[in-house]
């Protein structure tokens, strides 16, 4: 396949990017996406130029790592799927493809294809855990959980954190990331303990990182590599009311 | 010389005993002492937010751009614990022996006896933190069978258990840096290992995003930095995950231990071509209902479909009549790789075999099939672009975990004071070959509970001198880490980083992969430093380094495995026997069976670094077994 890339250039955080075009011959249907940047990347650093920095790691579609948007769309054409699991066989010989970092106003552009997405970690890191110390555990089965409740805190759990739902998002809401993790603990009896307080911190630092607000478009759904429902957005409203209202701090 | 520091009595006992016997430091106390955790996986994230909960001053270092990347998330099947709550006759002794006898006999008695009993605490640490394993309809958890057991001990989240269990760590880890324990540095990638009068008291790193080359001081030191499966240039493993951390600390003293001892997983998806950056595992249950095959001629290229069944052969079936087609991993992957080096694997590289559920699916109907596999065959499709309802599946062996690293003693600690390494970059508990859902539970134990105690017995036993960053041999090791990336810039050649990377690891995988024998390890011991030498001087890398680059990062972890390959090959020529994932092709029964020497073997082979231009030296740590009997494994 014969392919043109308009792959969108960025010095550093500070400087001003461009789209820039290249012509790519000899892409195999067989390859993944990352793989044909791979490929591109061999060819610049032969001619001395510098490749184009993407982020990557397992290419296995887990650890949420890659965050292309590729023609327009977070992850690319294919539904369900992480753009380093995205075949080229997708594509047709001649096409132009546009590929840009997952966009936001809370993910500034680090290098390149590149944008710093620790804003994830730190509203984790404001509530989106248990409160249990090492061996504080009780007996792994002391406490039932109903199989619905579980596969549906599983559900929930199956975010891998790329930041596609933000990227998508008109709003640039992080609602769905930080639903999934509400979400799975509120289903849970261990979540239970902390479940006010953590839905109001997790929410505050939301806030704080410059995120939007829900207006129920569902972009996020669409593009969601591990399809979490929206449905879990409503739960955390819920919970986020409930705690309002009854706040006992 | 090499003190495994066993404690002695019963073996039930030992971890007990130790446990009263190590020092304690006093809790206001803890808070003098600084730990650096490199790595934040499974081991190196539990034992960040153990020892901050403790009470000690942690500092966490990983090269991704957030802990929760780290390649544990990658591990499918489940973790093993010995709660027996399947009734089904499990005990910890149990579990201890599965994994002594997987491990074919050249792990530590008493290490995993250790392992196997921290797996309960494990479950309950991580059903408290709130991962969902799966339940019954009771709301008990479920368990599952795997590979190597005769009994349901594995616990498990879909096919995500190794995501679970790391985002739980994640969380505790997280919980730590929001209440300002742990100072958490992402895109910081370690180059080396700092030791001042003889102890592990720092390590300099590189910030992924400026290039700048940085210092950091503690009082230990603790590598959880993963496997170096990646040696072989594709493996299952990420992209990024390298030897450097452990290799530096090697050649800064700390004895390296069994790495010829790596595991080949036999149902990976095979290479389609020269592009390929990793391979990709498909789950081993796949082969309880597919049967493998090949075409019994040679280059028959005919489409499977088309193929009669009187001339294929389902070589497993054929070979192993008792156990077929779920013959163990080892023993699956060199099958394969002999039908193919025979001329007759599929693919369009002739590296791959069939695994075909057309039985299956005329047994037991599309939809069963598609109950117990459907994710499996989505993510096949997605990746070949076949349909394997229709067309067999095709899959090949590729590296998947190594069981080597560096040598610790049952504290953890290695042969530089103060150095601990946890989860798979050290050698412990897995002998010569891992069994299925022991990787997750082994990196748990060393974090959760086994380095917050160890460690303490270390600081109360020590002094430690003040020191920072302007201790000159911080200055030291940053001027040498500064002058070799400014060499590597400078060489202005013709092939990247990746070139040689490829380049190496087709000698490694041809050489000291599936199948060894003394002559191919001979040359690939020449070919390696050939390999090294033109690195140095014909590559190209473009870019600054005081900035983020890409082609340098990879240079730096390239140079390191480089230099690595070669205790890796020694080990495997010295190793004259055949065990677990190390194949000598010169030693094997007439019908193939590896062939184990425990008069000469029953040991760790323990390298030492003794200068660049230098054989390292092997020394061994001759293993006891006082509580199992070694047994011949057989699979007819």
């Amino acid at each position: 396949m014969k392919l043109t890339l308009y792959i969108w250039r960025q010095k550093n955080a500070k400087s001003k990017g461009f789209m820039e075009k290249h012509q790519l011959d000899g892409v195999s249907e067989d390859m993944s996406f990352l793989e044909m940047l791979d490929v591109l990347n061999e060819q610049l650093i032969h001619e001395g130029k510098e490749p184009v920095a993407f982020d990557h790691d397992c290419r296995e579609g887990i650890c949420g790592t890659c965050s292309l948007t590729i023609n327009g769309t977070p992850h690319g054409p294919e539904a369900a799927t992480t753009c380093c699991q995205l075949h080229m066989r997708k594509f047709k010989d001649g096409d132009s493809i546009y590929i840009e970092p997952f966009r936001a106003k809370a993910f500034p552009v680090i290098k390149d294809l590149i944008s710093d997405r620790s804003a994830l970690d730190r509203i984790i890191q404001a509530g989106g855990f248990i409160s249990v110390n090492t061996n504080q555990a009780q007996d792994a089965n002391a406490l039932p959980v109903s199989k619905e409740k579980a596969d549906l805190a599983m559900d929930a759990a199956a975010c891998i954190g790329c930041g596609a739902c933000i990227a998508a998002c008109p709003n640039a809401s992080s609602m769905l990331f930080v639903a999934a993790k509400v979400s799975q603990f509120a289903l849970l009896p261990q979540g239970q303990p902390e479940r006010k307080r953590r839905v109001l911190s997790m929410v505050e630092q939301m806030h704080q990182e410059g995120f939007g607000a829900c207006t129920n478009i569902y972009e996020c759904e669409a593009v969601c590599p591990k399809q979490v429902s929206v449905r879990f957005i409503a739960q955390m409203n819920r919970e986020y009311m409930g705690a309002y209202m009854k706040n006992e701090e | 010389m090499l003190d495994a520091k066993i404690p002695s009595g019963p073996i039930q006992d030992k971890w007990d005993k130790h446990r009263f016997e190590l020092k304690l430091v006093n809790a206001a106390n803890k808070r003098k002492y600084k730990v650096l955790v490199v790595g934040t996986g499974l081991a190196g994230a539990s034992a960040a937010a153990s020892l901050a909960e403790l009470g000690y001053v942690v500092e966490a270092f990983t090269y991704n751009d957030s802990p929760r990347r780290a390649h544990s998330i990658s591990a499918q099947g489940g973790i093993n614990a010995a709660k027996n709550y399947t009734n089904d006759g499990d005990s910890i002794w149990r579990l201890f022996y599965d994994t002594l006898k997987g491990g074919d006999f050249r792990a530590r008695e008493a290490n995993v006896y250790r392992l196997a009993q921290l797996s309960n605490n494990i479950i309950d640490q991580c059903v408290a933190q709130g991962v969902p394993f799966a339940r019954e309809y009771g709301g008990l958890l479920a368990n599952r069978s795997f590979g190597g057991a005769q009994v349901s001990r594995t616990f498990y989240a879909r096919g995500q258990t190794g995501q679970q269990l790391l985002l739980g760590a994640y969380s505790a880890l997280s919980r730590a840096v929001g209440k300002k324990q742990v100072k958490m540095h992402t895109r910081k990638e370690m180059l080396d290992l700092v030791v001042i009068d003889g102890k592990a008291r720092g390590i300099v790193t590189r910030d992924l995003v400026s290039g700048k080359i940085e210092s950091h001081w503690g009082d230990a030191v603790i590598l959880a930095t993963g496997g170096y499966g990646n040696i072989f240039f594709l493996s299952t493993n990420a992209l990024a995950c390298n030897v450097t951390s452990i290799y530096r600390a090697y050649k800064k003293g700390a004895y390296f231990a069994n790495p010829c001892f790596t595991q080949i997983h036999p149902t990976c998806i095979p290479v389609s071509g020269d592009h390929q950056s990793k391979l990709t595992l498909m789950s081993e249950s796949l082969r309880n209902d597919g049967r493998i095959w090949v075409p019994k001629n040679k280059g028959d290229k005919r489409p499977p479909n088309e193929i009669p069944e009187e001339e294929r052969d389902y070589y497993l079936e054929r070979k192993y009549p008792s156990y077929g087609n779920l013959s163990p991993r080892d023993i699956s992957s060199r099958s394969a790789k002999e039908v193919c080096d025979d001329g007759r694997g599929v693919s369009s590289t002739g590296y791959g075999v069939y695994l075909d559920f057309e039985d299956a699916i005329k047994r037991l109907g599309q939809k069963e099939i598609e109950a117990r596999y459907g994710n499996l065959f989505e993510m096949y499709e997605r990746i070949i672009g076949e349909d394997p309802y229709t067309t067999p599946m095709m899959i090949y062996p590729a590296s998947h975990y190594t069981m080597g690293g560096l040598w610790v003693d049952y504290n953890l600690m290695s042969t530089i004071p103060g150095l601990h390494v946890l989860g798979e970059a050290n050698f412990s508990d897995h002998g010569a070959n891992r069994l299925g859902a022991s990787a997750l539970m082994q990196g748990l134990a060393d974090g959760y509970f086994v380095i917050p105690y160890t460690i303490g017995d270390y600081f109360a036993r020590n002094s430690f001198d003040k020191i920072d960053e302007e201790h000159e041999e911080f200055k030291k090791v940053e001027k040498a880490e500064t002058e070799k990336i400014n060499k590597m810039l400078s060489i202005k050649g013709k092939k990247t980083p990746t070139e040689f990377h490829r380049e190496l690891g087709k000698v490694m995988w041809e050489n000291c992969g599936m199948g060894r024998n003394e002559s191919g390890l001979k040359k690939a011991l020449e070919l390696v430093p050939q390999i090294r030498e033109e690195f140095w001087q014909n590559l190209t890398i473009t870019g600054e380094a005081d900035d983020l680059n890409i082609v340098l990062e990879k240079a730096l972890r390239v140079a390191d495995f480089l230099e690595f390959a070669e205790i890796m090959l020694w080990d495997a020529l010295e190793r004259k026997e055949s065990c677990g994932g190390h194949f000598r092709e010169e030693y094997q029964y007439p019908d193939g069976e590896a062939k184990r020497d425990d008069e000469n073997f029953a040991h760790v082979a323990v390298w030492e670094y003794t200068g660049q231009e230098n054989k390292p030296k092997r020394h061994i740590e001759s293993l006891v077994f006082e509580n199992v009997e070694l047994a011949v494994r057989s699979y007819k």
